[in-house]
C-alpha cells in the first residue's frame, strides 16, 4: 500500500505541478545560462557543468534518479532536475516552449510531435525498451493464467485508455492473443491501473514488467508470452534551445553507455537491441 | 455614471484590472487556440455527447445530495452546541485542501470493494462503488460537499437570530420560523453554496479518476475526456471539450451573480 500510495502522491504532484515543474525548469534553466555561456566561449571539449534539465516519462522516474545520482557523482558541478510526466504532456510543454535539454519518451509517437517541429538537435536514439505483463494482486487470488483469462465477464480488468501509450499495449496484446476484454476503466496513465490493482479493486490489469518490478510484494505479474506481447521503444534526444547543451550530450551518451544500461536494466527495462 | 461618487483610486483600479486580465487571457487563449473548424465533430461525437450526459446527470445528483445532507450538516455547525465541534468542521472540510487524487485514495480505501465499509456494503447488498455511474457521485460529493456545508454555516451564522426569536414571541411555530424567517434570510448563501457545489462537482477530475474509474459512457465525464484527450496527443480535442465546459459553467457562474444581486 505504501508503495503504490508514494506512487499516487507523485502523480499528485504531476497534476498539480505542471506550472511549478515549468517554473522550476525556468529558473533552472536561468542558474544554467552562465555555465552555458561559458562553455560556448570555451574549448568545444568542455566539461558539462551547470544544471542540467532533463523531461522524462514518469516509467523511468526510478532510473533516471538513480542514473541521475551516478552521473553528478561522475561529474561534480552537474546538477541534473527532472521533470517527470505523461509523455504526451512533456512533449506539448517542449512544443510550447518550456526550457527542456534533454527529453526521454516512453513512446516514439510523442518524440515525434517533438521532432515535427525541429526542436532537437540530435537524431532520437531508442536508449531502452518496456514490454506488457499482467499485473495481479500478490498470491494471483483470480487465478489468471494467461491474457484468454482476462476475457472471463466476472474479473474486474483495468488498463490504460487506447489512445495512451500504455493503453495502445494493452490493444495490441488482446489483439495478438485473440481475446475481448472488456475493461472495467480506461486509466489516463499506468500509475491509475497499478493504483486500481494494488488496492484491490481490479483483479488484473495490463501495465509494464518494469510497473510489476517498481510496486514491490503487493502485486505480481503473471509473464506474457513473446508471440502475444508488444515491445515499447524509449527514445532519448537533445533539444535545440537546450540551455545547457554541453551536459545534455553527455547525460545522454551516460544514459545509452554501460553504466545507464545496467542501471535500467536492474529496473526492468530491456536494452535496445534485444527482442 | 455612478449615482454614488466614489473617488477613483488609481492603485485599486490597476490592481484589479490585471486581477481580471489574468483570468481573461487564458479564457481567450483557449478561445483563440480552439481548432473551430471541427469543434463541432467534436462535441457532437459519442464521446462528448455521453461525457457531457454523464456531468450533468452526477453533477445534480451530487448537489442535491449535498443540499439533503449537507444542509443539517452546516446547521449542526453553526448552531450546535457540543465538544470537538471545530474538530468536526476541519474533519468535514478537509475534502477542499486535500488534493482531489488523495481524496479518491482514501475513498477507495473506506468504500472500495476492499474498503472497510465498502465490502460490508458488498456483501450485505451487492452494491460496489468503483467503476459506476454511483462512484462518481460518491467522489463528486465528497469533493463538493464542503463548499454548500461552509457557505450555508457562514450564512447561518452571520444571519440576525433576532428575527427568529421576534417571529416566535409572536406566535409562530418552529417550521413557520425556518420557512418564513431563516430560509428567506439564509437564501443567499444556499443559492452560492448550491452554485459552488455544482460548479466544483462539474469540473471534478481527481476523485472521480481514481475512485470511480474511467469508461466512456459509464464513468466518463467531461473533465475526464478532456484530460485522455489532451494524455493521448489529441490537444484539438481537448480545447474543444473544454470549451462545452467552459460555456456551461460561465453561463451558470453569471446568472448567479445576476440572481444574488452582487452584481
Amino acid at each position: 500500500m505504501s508503495r503504490s500510495r508514494s506512487r499516487n502522491l507523485r502523480h499528485v504532484r504531476v497534476f498539480a505541478g505542471v506550472g511549478v515543474a515549468a517554473l522550476a525548469a525556468a529558473l533552472a534553466a536561468c542558474s544554467s545560462s552562465p555555465a552555458t555561456t561559458a562553455a560556448a566561449g570555451a574549448s568545444a571539449a568542455a566539461k558539462p557543468s551547470g544544471t542540467l534539465v532533463v523531461f522524462a516519462a514518469t516509467s523511468l522516474t526510478d532510473a533516471f534518479n538513480k542514473i541521475a545520482t551516478q552521473f553528478e557523482a561522475a561529474n561534480p558541478g552537474v546538477t541534473v532536475k527532472f521533470n517527470y510526466n505523461g509523455s504526451s504532456t512533456l512533449a506539448t510543454q517542449i512544443t510550447q516552449g518550456a526550457p527542456a535539454d534533454v527529453f526521454a519518451s516512453a513512446s516514439p509517437t510523442n518524440m515525434a510531435t517533438v521532432t515535427d517541429q525541429s526542436l532537437t538537435s540530435t537524431t532520437p536514439k531508442i536508449f531502452t525498451r518496456n514490454t506488457g505483463e499482467i499485473m495481479v494482486e500478490a498470491g494471483n487470488p483470480s487465478h489468471v493464467k494467461s491474457v484468454g483469462d482476462l476475457a472471463n465477464p466476472s474479473l474486474k480488468v483495468v488498463v490504460c485508455a487506447p489512445s495512451v501509450p500504455c493503453g495502445k499495449l494493452a490493444t495490441t496484446i488482446f489483439k495478438n492473443a485473440g481475446v475481448t476484454v472488456k475493461p472495467v476503466s480506461q486509466e489516463q496513465n499506468v500509475g491509475g491501473v497499478v493504483t486500481k490493482v494494488s488496492l484491490g479493486e481490479a483483479d488484473a490489469g495490463i501495465v509494464y514488467v518494469t510497473d510489476v518490478k517498481a510496486n514491490g510484494s503487493k502485486t505480481v505479474g503473471v509473464p506474457i508470452p513473446a508471440n502475444q506481447n508488444a515491445i515499447t521503444d524509449y527514445p532519448i534526444a537533445e533539444i535545440k534551445q537546450a540551455p545547457n547543451a554541453t551536459a545534455a550530450a553527455a547525460f545522454i551518451s551516460y544514459v545509452l553507455g554501460p553504466q545507464g544500461q545496467q542501471v535500467l536494466k536492474s529496473f526492468g527495462f530491456m536494452p535496445p537491441g534485444s527482442s | 455614471m455612478a449615482k454614488v461618487k466614489l473617488p477613483f483610486n488609481p492603485v485599486l483600479a490597476l490592481l484589479a484590472a490585471l486581477a481580471a486580465l489574468f483570468f481573461i487571457f487564458p479564457l481567450i487563449g483557449l478561445i483563440a487556440g480552439a481548432p473551430w473548424g471541427h469543434v463541432a465533430s467534436v462535441i457532437t461525437s459519442k464521446t462528448a455527447v455521453q461525457a457531457l450526459e454523464l456531468s450533468i446527470i452526477a453533477s445534480l445528483s451530487s448537489t442535491a445530495i449535498a443540499i439533503v445532507f449537507g444542509f443539517p450538516l452546516a446547521w449542526l455547525l453553526a448552531r450546535g452546541r457540543f465538544p470537538g465541534k471545530g474538530v468536526l468542521r476541519g474533519l468535514t472540510t478537509l475534502p477542499m485542501v486535500l488534493p482531489p487524487v488523495v481524496g479518491g485514495i482514501a475513498l477507495l480505501l473506506a468504500y472500495g470493494r476492499k474498503g472497510f465499509i465498502g465490502k460490508p456494503l458488498e456483501s450485505a447488498t451487492g452494491i460496489t462503488l468503483p467503476f459506476t455511474l454511483l462512484g462518481v457521485i460518491v467522489a463528486e460529493s465528497f469533493v463538493a460537499m464542503p463548499f454548500f456545508v461552509i457557505t450555508v454555516e457562514s450564512g447561518l451564522r452571520s444571519m440576525n437570530r433576532r428575527l427568529e426569536d421576534a417571529a416566535r414571541s409572536l406566535g409562530a411555530g418552529r417550521r413557520t420560523v425556518f420557512t418564513r424567517v431563516t430560509l428567506p434570510l439564509i437564501w443567499p448563501s444556499l443559492a452560492a453554496g448550491t452554485v459552488l457545489t455544482w460548479a466544483r462537482a462539474l469540473g471534478e477530475f481527481g476523485a472521480t479518476i481514481t475512485f470511480a474509474g474511467n469508461l466512456p459512457g459509464v464513468t466518463q465525464t467531461m473533465p475526464l475526456a478532456i484530460y485522455i484527450s489532451q494524455s493521448s496527443n489529441m490537444t484539438d480535442e481537448a480545447i474543444a471539450l473544454s470549451l462545452i465546459l467552459v460555456l456551461v459553467s460561465l453561463v451558470v457562474m453569471i446568472f448567479r451573480r445576476d440572481r444574488s444581486g452582487a452584481g
